[in-house]
């Protein structure tokens, strides 16, 4: 055990906690919000994920960033790149609901045989990425990008790579202003997505919907257009969570969803299924929590910290640390 | 604008293999209280989803205001004036009372705050109750509160046509009797009510017609009175003293 380690480095590991708490709380709404209405997991959520991550490296070389792109041009790349991945993971997730869920569920299948739908579309989706080579080559196409479709079961790096300048230090811990960027931009997404849940007419929708499916329809509430809302709000924020977590890890492969998609629905549970503030508390608390935790015990032990806790904490709060779900959620 | 305002022409609607309403006719005319009475599992219920377009038609038609209603999907059917206070009340728990109100008016073409400030007044008119409740969570008001909040809910989509499913099932004699009240003056009121109740004696007592669904099917119509009056509804359904 390292306990000085941990009171040493603790503002170091919080801050990297909060900073990976911010993006498995933004994928962990979309998990939170499609249980919430469908009582359904989407086990290709962490795919939507993955495709943001990829879109992200690809809206960078579009925008020609590289290495010594640096100050408005840097941000502005970044802004844009968000906007292709946030497109990129919505359009997925669309998808998703229309070929992997809608036809089920209009059918009145089980949600048991819509889960296994799910975790086939998570492979589908992820090798779909893997094979894009084999892919290309199949249906010869060029590889406009190239770098792109070569070695596709490999990582993939971002095209720069920026060293972060410290912004502020607490207790002797430089904040780069990536950990401020991640944090905020997080906040701000997760923000606007409970204001229009909670504020606007099509956020009631989604409430209606969630608390009672037949009395929905019975006011006229669309519930196939609700169930593509909220699927595409949800990919939305995946899409936002992967340039965030490109900007912090640089790399992706076709199978970076699977950790991610794991930890997030952690989150999910760890929050309250179905509730969005919980995902949003369990992102954070699962964060810092496995931060600590792998500042404790050493880094291979991160992942045992995070499930330990989620056995502890369902323990002894069944329904996540703030129970209820986006159903009976108040206002 | 016919005098019929509903008509059911010999409609058949199946869960899978079984049939819950099997070839029923019968019409709701402009301004009536019209009630369907019946015993559990009679296919009341299976009726009014299947008006709102919540079940799917195997055979038969709905005619509402001379318009078929075949190809018309359920928000557009609250939108031309049919609006439903389902069984069991089904109101939205984690709302307040004001978002479950403005949750009837979700589809309405003018539901501006000021177009809907008359139909709050209404509504809250009718049921002063729910105005001392407005800003409470509606999963926490009582049977009888939630009653009157489903029904004010149906009103705030102005309808022509109102469907109450069993609005007495689990009340107290005098909340009954107030509710029924309401019903009445809301029909005065010019609305069209198409009322089902497992409460017989009440219903009849309220509606210019009757009829009476036995397992699918109608078995008797006519008054309100004329119904009361049978024999044998009297044995069946008014176990003898009205
Ligand atoms: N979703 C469903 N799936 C299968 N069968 C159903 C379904 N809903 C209703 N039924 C069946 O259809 C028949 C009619 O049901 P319905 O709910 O219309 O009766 P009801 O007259 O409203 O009865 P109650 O007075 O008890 O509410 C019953 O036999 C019922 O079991
Ligand atoms: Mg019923």
């Amino acid at each position: 055990m390292a306990f000085q380690y941990v009171l040493d480095q603790f503002v170091s590991l919080f801050v990297g906690g909060l900073v990976f708490g911010s993006v498995y709380a933004l994928i962990a709404l979309g998990y939170t919000m499609v249980y919430g209405v469908l009582q359904l997991i989407n086990f290709a959520h962490s795919e939507v994920f993955m495709f943001g991550t990829f879109a992200t490296v690809w809206a960078l070389w579009l925008v020609g960033a590289d290495a010594t792109t640096a100050g408005v041009a840097l941000v502005a790349s970044l802004a844009v790149a968000m906007l292709i991945a946030m497109i990129t993971s919505g359009g997925v997730a669309l998808l998703l609901e229309r070929v992997a869920y809608r036809p089920l569920l209009n059918r009145g299948a089980p949600r048991l045989i819509a889960l296994i739908s799910a975790i086939g579309a998570s492979f589908v989706l992820s090798e779909l990425m893997g094979l894009r080579g084999a892919l290309a080559s199949a249906l010869g196409v060029d590889d406009v990008l190239g770098r792109y479709v070569a070695r596709s079961r490999e990582n993939l790096g971002l095209p720069t790579d920026r060293t972060f300048t410290v912004q502020f230090e607490v207790l002797g811990y430089g904040v780069t202003n990536k950990d401020i960027i991640i944090v905020l931009a997080a906040l701000l997404m997760m923000i606007a997505a409970d204001q229009f849940i909670r504020r606007t007419r099509l956020g009631r929708g989604i409430r209606a919907v969630a608390q009672d499916p037949e009395s929905a329809s019975l006011m006229g509430v669309n519930s196939t257009r609700v169930i593509q809302l909220t699927f595409l709000i949800g990919g939305l924020l995946a899409g936002a969570a992967a340039t965030l977590y490109m900007l912090q890890v640089g790399l992706t492969r076709y199978n970076a969803g699977f950790l991610l998609g794991v930890k997030a629905f952690t989150a999910a549970v760890l929050g309250g299924i179905g509730n969005l503030r919980g995902a949003l508390v369990g992102g954070l608390v699962l964060g810092v929590a496995e931060s600590l935790g792998s500042g404790l015990f050493g880094s291979e032990w991160r992942h045992v910290v995070a499930f330990v806790l989620l056995v502890v904490i369902l323990l002894f709060r069944p329904t996540g640390l703030l129970g209820e779900s986006l159903g009976k959620a108040r206002a | 604008m016919s005098d019929v305002l509903l008509e059911i022409r010999d409609l058949s609607v199946n869960y899978g293999h079984i049939e819950a309403i099997r070839d029923i006719t019968f019409e709701v005319p402009q301004g009536s209280i019209v009630t369907l009475i019946g015993a559990n599992g009679a296919g009341k219920s299976t009726t009014l989803k299947t008006i709102s377009g919540l079940r799917k038609v195997r055979a038969g038609s709905i005619v509402y205001d001379g318009q078929d209603l075949a190809k018309v999907s359920p928000d557009k059917r609250v939108q031309i004036g049919i609006s439903q206070a389902p069984e069991g009340r089904g109101i939205f728990p984690g709302m307040t009372v004001r978002e479950n109100l403005e949750m009837g008016a979700y589809v309405r073409r003018d539901r501006s705050a000021s177009a809907l400030a008359p139909d709050f007044e209404r509504v809250l008119t009718l049921f002063p109750r729910l105005d001392e409740r407005i800003k409470q969570v509606a999963g926490t008001l009582s049977g009888g509160e939630q009653q009157m909040l489903a029904i004010g809910r149906a009103l705030m989509a102005r309808p022509r046509l109102l469907l109450l499913d069993e609005p007495s099932m689990g009340l107290a004699p005098m909340l009954i009797k107030q509710i029924f009240t309401i019903i009445e003056e809301i029909n005065e009121q010019g609305t069209t009510v198409l009322l089902v109740e497992q409460n017989a004696a009440q219903a009849l007592k309220l509606a210019h017609y009757a009829y009476l669904l036995e397992t699918g099917e109608i078995v008797r119509s006519g008054t309100g009175a004329e119904l009361a009056n049978d024999p044998s509804v009297r044995a069946a359904y008014l176990g003898g003293d009205i």
